[in-house]
């Protein structure tokens, strides 16, 4: 993992107690890693595009009512059945039109962002968690540890993601959001768990490392102070990125009709029933295909910026 | 050179036992069971049900089942279906090859037109064909590969009426075309991506300078010196690609109607097909691991310094 590499050399030649420099002095040598990433970071227009993008986002997922006074389950088929969108209506009930069900489209796709989001963030948060767990102990402790655990790493990485998913996910009757975060999460650990291991393989060889050990500090002290800081830029980086993957996830499964279903609302349940219209009103398809489309660019354009920022070499 | 193929295929028999023990198991765990489905609406003695069961082993825990269908397989036998008597085999063999088609197909457009692309760029780092590339890829990764394939759909089929918005079951090769586009376009943004940021740090590297000190025509220079030194990153995703592809040709095959893999994973999946499902994710598992395999292999041929003992 070459990004692991340039991100520990980098702190390693970043001493964190420079005692003699006065605080006034900005000097670029002196700061951490992470403080130097954010300091790049907020010149980025990438940057803040993508955070703007993601607090909005966040906002919809939080509160919803915030952004419109419409009910997504309220339905008007008599009055407003496939009602094309109405451009100029701004943030408008009808802004997007209306889907099969005489139900806003513009409502629909504000109250989707919540499970949509939820997924991505609830099977991102599981899937760190997880891979950095395996990846550190294969990557610290090598050996048969490390064989053990990376034939297992192959055996998940080797079963397709989706077909994966269609097995488990057609094994619940009744598919609550809490099932796909599971069932997503069981079979997306690996790659953060293979970037984390190499992450762990090349810091664990650090001077300070070894300084730590020569200290006496016990092995949880040294894994979880000394390695797991300084291994997670590559992991946060993948991360941020399969979030928008995720997003994407849970909108093809929902497609194939594997995902989350009707009563929930999100954005991958309003395509999966949107194809059925795609010759006549193909907007009902393509406005949240859009909303998907735009919340996967935010992520992506996110840890583009996160990972230019954390490595070196590009400076 | 072939103690290190030797060794690589005996780590793939732990993690092929262990994926089709995966796959056997999340079967295993489905509810509702395959003769039953077979009854349908109808009520049935349980007494029948229970000796059909017993007939066909699927009364049997968990572990004994598998070892079942383990020495079957070894045997080269994938099992039968249960509703139709047909063996699984001859499933496999009718929708293996046009799952294959469809991703070799994705496959060479995804290498072809993503590395022209991305060396085209990588050339030119941070002029206008550059950004074009960039953001052009951003939007092929974020744009679900299913909104695509509906997108070409509606475009190309029910506007333009150049294709038939479905495939016919024998998929012939001018039908698969736009399904493998669609297929491979996320692929195609990756490669690109890789390609370009490759060529566009190997442009700086020593032996660039001294190809051309030395005065070599630059057809050379960029088609063997930078070329090949910036395979290497590209040839590692693309070996996991053809698998990624495989399992990817579920969604196309959903949207343009593909009698394939995906197709029968799907029907298999709502008969409680045990024995079809397994079968065809081992396979797809297999080429998966020999692709990664060759990958590993190719890397000695990219880069001499790279040696297999």
């Amino acid at each position: 993992m070459p990004e692991a590499l340039e991100a520990t050399t980098k702190d390693a030649t970043a001493p964190e107690s420079v005692p003699a420099a006065p605080p006034a002095e900005k000097d670029a040598r002196a700061r951490s890693l992470w403080s130097d990433a954010w300091h790049d970071l907020r010149r980025n227009p990438l940057f803040l595009v993508s955070a703007v993008l993601i607090v909005v986002l966040l906002a919809m997922a939080v509160a919803p009512w915030l952004f419109t006074s419409a009910d997504p389950r309220h339905a008007d088929l008599a009055k407003h059945y496939l009602q094309k969108p109405n451009w100029s209506h701004f943030f408008a009930e009808d802004w997007f039109g209306y889907d099969i069900q005489g139900r806003s489209i513009y409502a629909r796709v504000i109250y989707g962002a919540r499970a949509s989001i939820a997924v991505a963030v609830g099977v991102t948060a599981l899937v760190t968690i997880l891979g950095t767990l395996v990846g550190m102990l294969a990557g610290y402790f090598g050996g048969l540890l490390d064989t053990i655990l990376s034939r297992i790493t192959d055996v998940f990485f080797g079963v397709p993601f989706i077909l994966g998913a269609m097995v488990v996910l057609t094994s619940f009757e009744e598919r609550k959001l809490w099932v796909v975060i599971l069932s997503l999460a069981f079979l997306g650990w690996t790659q953060i768990a293979r970037v984390a291991r190499g992450s762990v393989i090349t810091i664990k060889q650090a001077d300070y490392v070894v300084a730590a050990k020569a200290l006496g500090a016990s092995t949880s002290r040294i894994l979880l102070r000394h390695i797991l800081p300084n291994a997670m830029a590559p992991v946060i980086v993948v991360a941020t990125i399969a979030l928008g993957g995720y997003i994407s996830a849970e909108a093809t499964l929902s497609f194939l009709g594997i995902g989350l279903a009707e009563p929930t609302v999100s954005w991958g349940v309003d395509i999966s029933s949107g194809q059925e219209q795609l010759r006549n009103a193909a907007f009902v398809l393509i406005i949240p295909s859009v909303m998907v489309s735009i919340t996967v660019l935010a992520f992506i354009m996110l840890g583009d910026a996160v990972r230019n920022a954390l490595d070196p070499k590009l400076r | 050179m072939g103690r290190y193929v030797a060794r690589r295929l005996l780590q793939m028999i732990p993690v092929f036992i262990g994926s089709t023990l995966l796959v056997f198991s999340m079967m295993y765990a489905l509810p509702g069971d395959p003769v039953r489905a077979l009854a349908g609406e109808q009520a049935v003695d349980p007494v029948q049900i229970a000796a059909m069961k017993k007939e066909l082993g699927l009364d049997l825990p968990l572990w004994h089942q598998y070892l079942n269908y383990l020495t079957g397989l070894f045997q080269g036998d994938f099992g039968t279906q249960i509703a139709t008597q047909r063996p699984v085999a001859e499933e496999i063999a009718r929708a293996f090859p046009i799952t294959i088609r469809l991703a070799l197909f994705a496959f060479v457009f995804t290498t072809v037109v993503g590395i022209a692309m991305g060396v085209f760029a990588g050339l030119k780092a941070d002029m206008l064909r550059d950004r074009t590339l960039l953001l052009i890829t951003l939007l092929l990764i974020s744009v679900p590969s299913f909104v695509l394939g509906f997108l070409a759909q509606v475009f190309f089929a029910h506007q333009l009426g150049w294709v038939d918005p479905n495939v016919s079951p024998e998929a012939a090769w001018d039908e698969l075309v736009l399904p493998a586009v669609v297929l491979g376009s996320l692929s195609l943004a990756y490669v690109a991506r890789l390609t370009r940021t490759s060529v566009a740090e190997n442009l700086r590297a020593d032996y660039m300078r001294t190809a051309v000190a030395k005065g070599l025509p630059r057809r050379r220079i960029i088609g063997v010196h930078l070329l090949r030194n910036s395979m290497i990153p590209v040839v590692t995703f693309l070996g996991t690609d053809i698998g990624t592809l495989m399992g990817g040709a579920v969604v196309t095959e959903g949207i343009f109607n593909v009698q394939g893999v995906g197709n029968a994973v799907f029907q298999a999946l709502r008969h409680r097909e045990g024995s079809t499902v397994v079968g065809i994710v081992t396979l797809i598992v297999i080429v998966y691991l020999v692709a990664s395999l060759l990958v590993d292999l190719l890397y000695a041929v990219l880069d001499p310094r790279i040696r297999y003992a």
